[in-house]
This record gives C-alpha cells, sequence and structure tokens, in this order.
C-alpha cells in the first residue's frame, strides 16, 4: 500500500473562519435590535433585503469565476458585510439603492479583487461610500427615534417605502438630520455647542436613542473581545484616538467643540471600532501595525466630523487607512525570535 | 528552584500519551530481515563496510565514513548479507534510499565487547567511543553526537540540557524510557558532564509526566551528579524544541544565526543519554531504540525496544495488527511535524521516535478545498518563532520568494502551531516547506549557474590570451622573416624560390634518414 504524502501537522483546533463570521453575528444582534427599537423594522428591512442581495451576487459571482460556490457561501462572510453595510444606510431607503450598494461592496468591493482575503478596502465601506457619493439625497435622510417623535413608520410603511410605492413626503415630519449632522451645520452658522444641546435630538451625552444603540454595540464589542473573535489592538486605539483629539479641543473650546463623550456616542464610532475598522483581511494585522491603524482611523473620523465636509468620517477613515496597511505591516514586523 | 521563563505562543495539545504508555516497554522480537539505511543521521553519506554474502555479527561496522559529521551503522543482530540496494526509507518526500538487507539468523551473536576502562579515560576519548558507538541525538534530529559533544568542548559550556520534554502529541518513547532505564539516563549525563564539564545540568521533563519525573528523581539519589537539578516545565507544545527549551529554562534567546553552545548551552536528549551509557560501559553501539507505535487504527499502542533496521509492518504486527482494516496513514514522528511514510516496508532508523497508525478519516489523503487567509492573526498568537505566518503564507502562495525571506521564512522551525489554529484550515507549513525548498533549489541552481559562468568567462580569456599570444608570436616570425629577407643573404632564395623549396624538402628528408 502506498500512501499519499501529506504534509504535518494532521491536527486541527480551535475556531474555522465560519465559527468567527457566526460571533460577528451574535455580536451585532444587541445593537440591531436596539437599532430596530429606536428607529422601527426599517432597518431590518435594509438588512434582510442587503443579505439576500449580498448571497445571490455572491453565489452569481462566484458561478462567473469558477469558483466552488456553497463553501463560500457557507461562510458567512457576505452575510456579515451586508449585515454591515445595511446598517450604514439611513433606516428607509428604497431598494435599490441596497442592490447599487450591495452590487459594489460583493463585486468591486470583494470579488474583482479575488475575493475573501484579497481585497485591500473594506467591502461594506466601499459600497457605502459610492452611495453616499452619488446618491446623497437618499443617503442623508435620517429619520428621528421613536424617542424624540414618538412613532416610527410601521412594518407595512416601511416596505411601500422600501418597495416604492408610497409617497415618502408624508412622512417628512419624521425625518431629520442625524446629532452629528445638525451638530456640524449649527457651529457651522456660530451656534454654541450649549444652545444646539438644547434640541431635543439630543439625549444625556449623544444623540438620543443613538446613545443607547451604541452602549449595545459596545456590549457586542465586548463579546467579540471575549470570544477572541477581535483584539483589543484596533477598538481601543481608534476610542482612545477619537477620545484623545475630542478631549483636547472640547478643553480648548467647549463651545465650538462637542464633549468627548459626544462623539464616542454618536455616529458610528463604537460599532466602526468594534465591527467594521476589525475586519481583519482589510486591516493591518501585526499587533502594533492594529494599533497605529486604529489610532489614524479614529484621528480621521473626528478631523472628517469636525473640518471635513461629512458630519461621519468612519467609511473615509477606513478606506484611507486600508490604503496605509501594506505600509504599517511591513514596518510594524515583529522582532523574530532570537533577533537582537 | 529555578525561575522558569516562557517562550511565544505554543499551544495546549491533546496529547494522545495514555494510550501507549498502558503496556510499559516492551522487547520487539527479531524480524526475518533487516533494512539498514546507509545514512541514519543529518551529515555526509556513509560507504558500506560489508559485502553482499558477508556473515555479520552483532556490533559489528556495517557503514561508516570518515568525514566528520557522520556515524556509523552497526549489524543489530546476526546474520548474513542478502543485497545492498535501494529500499524504500523514512523520508518526507517517500524515495528509496541505499540499504543493507540483513537475513537474520536468529542466534543475535555478538562481537565480543571490550568494556573501556572508563576511569582513566580523557574526554576527548570518550568522545572517540561515542564517534564509534554510531550514537546521535535521538530527539529526531539525528545530528551526530560527537561532532557536537567536540565542538560543544572546544566552545564551553556553562548548561547542559538534558531534554526529557517530549511535547508532541502521541510520542511517549522518552517518557517510558525515564520510567524504566532512568539509571542509564542519569548515567549517561554524568558521561557527558565529565566530557563538557557544565557549571549546571538542568533535566527538563514536560510536567504531563509525572512518573517518568519520580523515576528520574529516584535514579538522581541513587547516582548523584553534581549541579544536576530535574526541573518539570509546563505542558506546552514546543517547549521540547531546543531554541524554546532553552528560552524556557535560560530566559536567554539563542541568537539569529547561531547555535546553542554558541551562548554556552548544550542539549541533549534522554534517548541519546541512554544510548551513551550503553556505548561506554558496555561498548554496545547505537543497534536499537524505543519506539511508540500508537495512533487510532493500530490495536494495542505500546513502546517496543525496537532493532534499527525493523521493517513497521514488523512492529504493526507485534502491536495486535490495524485496528480498522490494513488501510490508513502511517506518519514518522507525532502528529504535528511528522512526516507520512510511503507504506508499511519501511524501516525503524535511528530518527523513528514514533510510528502513528492512522485512519484515513483522521488524516484527510489532501489537503483540498481551504478558505482563504483572513489575516485574523492567530497564526502570529501561537507562532513560538515570532514570525508573520499570515505574511509568509501571502508572499509564499505569491511565490515573492525574496519577500517570504524579508519575513524571516528561515526562521520557522516548522512546529505546526500555526496550522493547527488556522480558522481557515489554510496547511501552512506546506506552503513554508514548499517555498523553502524552492528558494533552496533556486540557491543551488544559481550557485551551478555562477561557477558555468565563471568557468565559461575564464575559458574565454583564456582562449583570447592564446590568441593574442599566437598574434604575438606570428608578429614576431614575421618581423624576423622581413628582417632576414631584407639581408642580402637572402636574394637566391628571392631568386628562387622553387629551388629554396626543393632543398628544404631534401634536407627535411635526409634528416628523417638520419633519424
Amino acid at each position: 500500500m502506498t500512501n499519499v504524502i501529506v504534509s504535518s501537522p494532521y491536527v486541527v483546533q480551535g475556531s474555522t473562519l465560519k465559527r468567527l463570521m457566526i460571533q460577528v453575528i451574535i455580536a451585532l444582534l444587541p445593537g440591531t435590535i436596539a437599532y430596530a427599537w429606536y428607529f422601527g423594522p426599517g432597518v431590518i428591512i435594509n438588512i434582510c433585503l442587503a443579505v439576500l442581495l449580498a448571497l445571490a451576487f455572491e453565489a452569481g459571482i462566484l458561478k462567473l469565476r469558477a469558483k466552488p460556490v456553497m463553501p463560500h457561501l457557507a461562510d458567512f462572510s457576505a452575510i456579515v458585510a451586508a449585515w454591515l453595510f445595511a446598517l450604514c444606510l439611513p433606516m428607509h431607503v428604497p431598494w435599490w439603492l441596497v442592490l447599487v450598494g450591495i452590487g459594489f461592496t460583493m463585486v468591486a468591493g470583494k470579488h474583482l479583487y479575488g475575493g475573501l482575503g484579497f481585497n485591500p478596502f473594506n467591502p461594506a465601506m466601499v459600497g457605502y461610500v459610492v452611495l453616499l457619493i452619488s446618491f446623497p439625497r437618499e443617503m442623508t435622510t435620517w429619520y428621528l427615534p421613536n424617542s424624540v417623535s414618538g412613532e416610527t413608520l410601521s412594518l407595512k410603511e416601511a416596505l411601500a417605502y422600501t418597495f416604492g410605492g408610497a409617497d415618502i413626503q408624508q412622512w417628512d415630519a419624521l425625518s431629520s438630520a442625524t446629532p452629528l449632522d445638525q451638530v456640524k451645520t449649527a457651529v457651522a452658522q456660530g451656534i454654541t455647542v450649549s444652545e444646539i444641546r438644547l434640541s431635543p435630538v439630543f439625549g444625556e451625552y449623544g444623540g438620543k436613542g443613538w446613545e443607547w444603540i451604541a452602549f449595545w454595540w459596545f456590549i457586542g464589542g465586548l463579546w467579540l473581545l471575549a470570544t477572541r473573535t477581535i483584539r483589543w489592538h484596533i477598538p481601543v486605539a481608534l476610542l482612545g484616538a477619537v477620545l484623545a483629539m475630542s478631549l483636547l479641543f472640547y478643553l480648548v473650546n467647549p463651545e465650538t467643540y462637542t464633549s468627548p463623550l459626544f462623539h464616542l456616542l454618536s455616529g458610528a464610532a463604537v460599532i466602526g471600532a468594534f465591527f467594521i475598522a476589525t475586519d481583519p483581511v482589510t486591516a493591518a494585522t501585526t499587533d502594533s501595525g492594529r494599533i497605529y491603524y486604529g489610532l489614524l482611523i479614529g484621528c480621521l473620523i473626528y478631523v472628517i466630523r469636525v473640518w471635513g465636509g461629512y458630519p461621519d468620517g468612519l467609511a473615509f477613515a477606513v478606506l484611507l487607512a486600508n490604503m496605509c496597511v501594506p505600509l504599517i505591516d511591513y514596518y510594524t514586523q515583529p522582532r523574530v525570535y532570537g533577533e537582537k | 528552584m529555578l525561575k522558569l521563563h516562557h517562550f511565544h505562543g505554543g499551544l495546549r495539545l491533546d496529547g494522545h500519551k495514555a494510550e501507549s504508555l498502558q503496556r510499559g516497554l516492551l522487547q520487539a522480537t527479531l524480524p526475518e530481515r533487516l533494512f539498514l539505511p546507509l545514512r541514519q543521521h543529518i551529515g555526509d553519506h556513509n560507504k558500506p563496510r560489508a559485502a553482499v554474502g558477508d556473515r555479520v555479527l552483532k556490533g559489528q561496522v556495517i557503514a561508516s565514513d570518515s568525514a566528520l559529521i557522520c556515524a556509523a551503522v552497526h549489524a543489530p543482530t546476526s546474520g548474513t548479507i542478502r543485497a545492498i540496494e535501494n529500499y524504500p526509507v523514512a523520508h518526507p518526500s517517500g524515495q528509496a534510499d541505499t540499504c543493507i538487507v540483513i537475513d537474520v539468523d536468529g542466534e543475535d551473536k555478538a562481537i565480543e565487547p571490550i568494556p573501556p576502562d572508563l576511569e582513566n579515560l580523557a574526554p576527548g576519548e570518550l568522545i572517540e567511543l561515542i564517534c564509534g558507538a554510531g550514537i546521535v541525538g535521538l530527539g529526531g534530529a539525528v545530528f551526530p553526537t560527537s561532532p557536537k559533544l567536540s565542538r560543544g568542548k572546544v566552545q564551553g559550556i556553562d548548561t547542559l540540557i538534558i531534554n526529557g520534554v517530549e511535547c508532541e502529541p502521541y510520542i511517549t518513547c522518552d517518557d517510558i524510557l525515564m520510567r524504566f532505564n532512568a539509571a542509564e539516563v542519569i548515567r549517561g549525563s554524568g558521561y557527558l558532564q565529565r566530557i563538557l564539564a557544565p557549571r549546571t545540568t538542568y533535566i527538563a521533563i514536560e510536567d504531563n509526566k509525572p512518573e517518568a519525573i519520580a523515576a528520574m528523581a529516584k535514579a538522581l539519589a541513587e547516582h548523584p551528579l553534581p549541579d544536576t537539578e530535574i526541573i518539570p516545565i509546563p505542558t506546552m507544545y514546543p517547549s521540547g524544541g531546543e531554541k524554546q527549551l532553552v528560552q524556557i529554562l535560560t530566559g536567554k534567546e539563542v541568537p539569529h544565526g547561531q547555535l546553542a553552545f554558541d551562548v554556552g548551552l548544550l542539549c541533549q536528549n534522554v534517548g541519546t543519554c541512554a544510548a551513551i551509557t550503553r556505548a561506554l560501559e558496555k561498548d554496545e553501539p547505537l543497534i536499537s531504540r524505543v519506539v511508540t507505535i500508537s495512533g487510532d487504527n493500530i490495536a494495542q499502542p505500546g513502546n517496543w525496544e525496537t532493532r534499527l533496521g525493523t521493517p513497521i509492518s514488523h512492529l504493526v504486527e507485534l502491536a495486535g495488527g490495524y485496528r480498522h482494516g490494513t488501510g490508513g496513514h502511517l506518519v514518522m514522528g507525532g502528529s504535528m511535524m511528522g512526516f507520512a511514510l510511503s507504506g508499511s516496508a519501511v524501516p525503524i532508523v535511528k530518527a523513528s521516535n514514533c510510528i502513528m497508525v492512522m485512519r484515513e478519516e483522521t488524516i484527510p489523503k489532501s489537503p483540498g478545498y481551504h478558505d482563504e487567509c483572513i489575516r485574523c492573526s492567530k497564526c502570529t498568537e501561537v507562532c513560538p518563532a515570532q514570525l508573520l505566518p499570515q505574511q509568509l503564507y501571502w508572499h509564499a502562495r505569491a511565490k515573492a520568494y525574496e519577500r517570504t525571506r524579508e519575513f524571516h521564512l528561515f526562521d520557522c522551525i516548522e512546529c505546526g502551531c500555526c496550522s493547527t489554529v488556522c480558522p481557515s484550515r489554510i496547511p501552512l507549513v506546506q506552503y513554508y516547506r514548499a517555498a523553502k525548498s524552492e528558494i533552496r533549489a533556486a540557491q543551488k541552481a544559481q550557485f551551478k549557474s555562477d561557477r558555468a559562468r565563471l568557468r565559461f568567462e575564464f575559458r574565454e580569456k583564456r582562449l583570447l590570451l592564446k590568441k593574442q599570444q599566437d598574434e604575438e608570436r606570428r608578429r614576431l616570425k614575421r618581423e624576423a622573416l622581413q628582417k632576414k629577407n631584407a639581408s642580402p643573404g637572402s636574394e637566391k632564395s628571392m631568386a628562387d624560390p622553387v629551388q629554396a623549396a626543393l632543398d628544404r624538402v631534401k634536407a627535411r628528408k635526409k634528416l628523417a634518414q638520419e633519424d
């Protein structure tokens, strides 16, 4: 009998790619539920639509690339990317917006580079940025949380909104800029931060509703850390950088610059720190590199929020940092055993 | 108590050791035929020292060479040499190598041993005896012991480390040896101390072997050695790797590009110590070793003191045969660093610490489909060499070999930790092995082509020089001729060249006749 030569080790141990992805999905649940709680069923519709479209795109393009379809679909990575992409969208968007965004996420963001593991840019952020630049009106029409407006769109209304056939003007009263956007506009008009904070959309620390959603993203993030799905370097560095930048300017002038807590609890800072910037494929891969990477994103978020053209800056910050990853990784190689 | 240090990464693995420890140390019977590869060590090739048809006795040298890094092979029992030809041997490539085949006569007759007068031997003479016994490192590396000791002696050894760690799953041969032959190991360590005169000696044993630790402590109490301590170390793969063990015991790292004795350390495996004791006290060369037979496809796992050259099929028979049919994979070594064998005809050699007999289901035939690397860095966390396996994989896969060297490919000790924890189940070590051999092959080719180029250039130069010399000679001749033509005595020949030619021919003929 002749054996086929296979190379050692002959042992496997620990998590699989699929299990890692499932951990991310589990960690996304509390924040997602909180998001839907405050902003209504539109959030869930977006996620479902995005996931279904992502799986369809993934299967289609794998077929075109003559790659095995089922093993790749079963790794859950498409679901995670679609879920994160959907969470970046305003709570009510037309279906074709999701289609275009997911198309860019899966095709341009992921498969044109060679699929999972080969994409230099965070696919969800690629899809999101394409939409943000191409469809600014749809992408900036946000709605109030029920804790402010007292109501959100019902499931039927949300479905009608998404799939057309509804006069979206009727819900104009419920729409509103995000707290970050309001601060930006107001500060630009010379209104002080303490005056802005009187607006009903603000809660204790951040935007009403938003601050609690951030809390639940944080809980999910702790789950990721506890299950060792991600490591601490990126979230700590990213949030640390946002905190340090915002504290510095807050101390300089608290009437022009909002508090550090407002920055941490508004927009995409927490979800970005734990779920988006930690995408291992596009993040730095060395320990110290991840710290630089997190710091870079944190600083860029603050810079874009305060001086840039957009109310929030996570997507651009992540994409810019993605470009620096090869450089960061090259220059942060750890000391090898036996080296001085 | 010695303060222990940590090495980077490592894994807690399911040891699978209990299975093969149930039945103590068994003696393997002699097979009908022994197959002894000429080379069972790392280093230069041996030449056969016996011919086909010769009768050989147990302990007789049958292959040796005078090269420095070399270890002789001795006949493990008495018999007749049947053939010297290629047979499948234990090698990762599955290739065949020259083996001396002995028809065992069953008498097991040995050459007359001459136990040396140990009391009066100098360290150098002890090393020579160890060399003569063909002893190599029995931990698996099979580096000849005598040159290692000579070099250690020259450089000066501060700390002698006796390695009884045995961290790899399935392997229990050192454990069993320490349980049943602790005295031989301790006395062997004593001879090493005589040779090397170290300041301290540590005997390191993983703490999952309490029986072995107890037996060794007892033996040490009976044969006390100076400044010697038995150190139980935490069970963590690959703590038995030389570099990792050095780090655990001393906190020092073996500097890049150097070896342990460059920093005053020398490691020897416990099996090697026992072999040294036998060689010095009984004049018995290395003709057998303890071999673990284990795995999920063997009926009765255990440890056998086995003569070198015994085919694995014979050991499988002794261990009760295959548990599930005849198929399955044979692996030499443990489940982390072992390699698949080409079949059960392969003989036991000096390196064979363990034969794993595994079911097809346990070890897939081909790596097949695997997910792609997502750079999660779990491999980095476990890498004892502190490398970036994910980056090495990226560059190795792209065949960017220059890059792989920048990322320290050759510092990889192939321990297998990265592959074990990879969530995408990528056979990382396989990629590194492939990249290493590609680079080595390219270096060899480069060396060859460089040499060919030098030779070619030298030849060109030589031809050019010859051409120039020829031209120079012709020029001188021409000039001489012109001078001669210009002189008055040449007018005649100028006037009648035909006559001159005839004269020359005549003169030559005349010369020929005279000869």
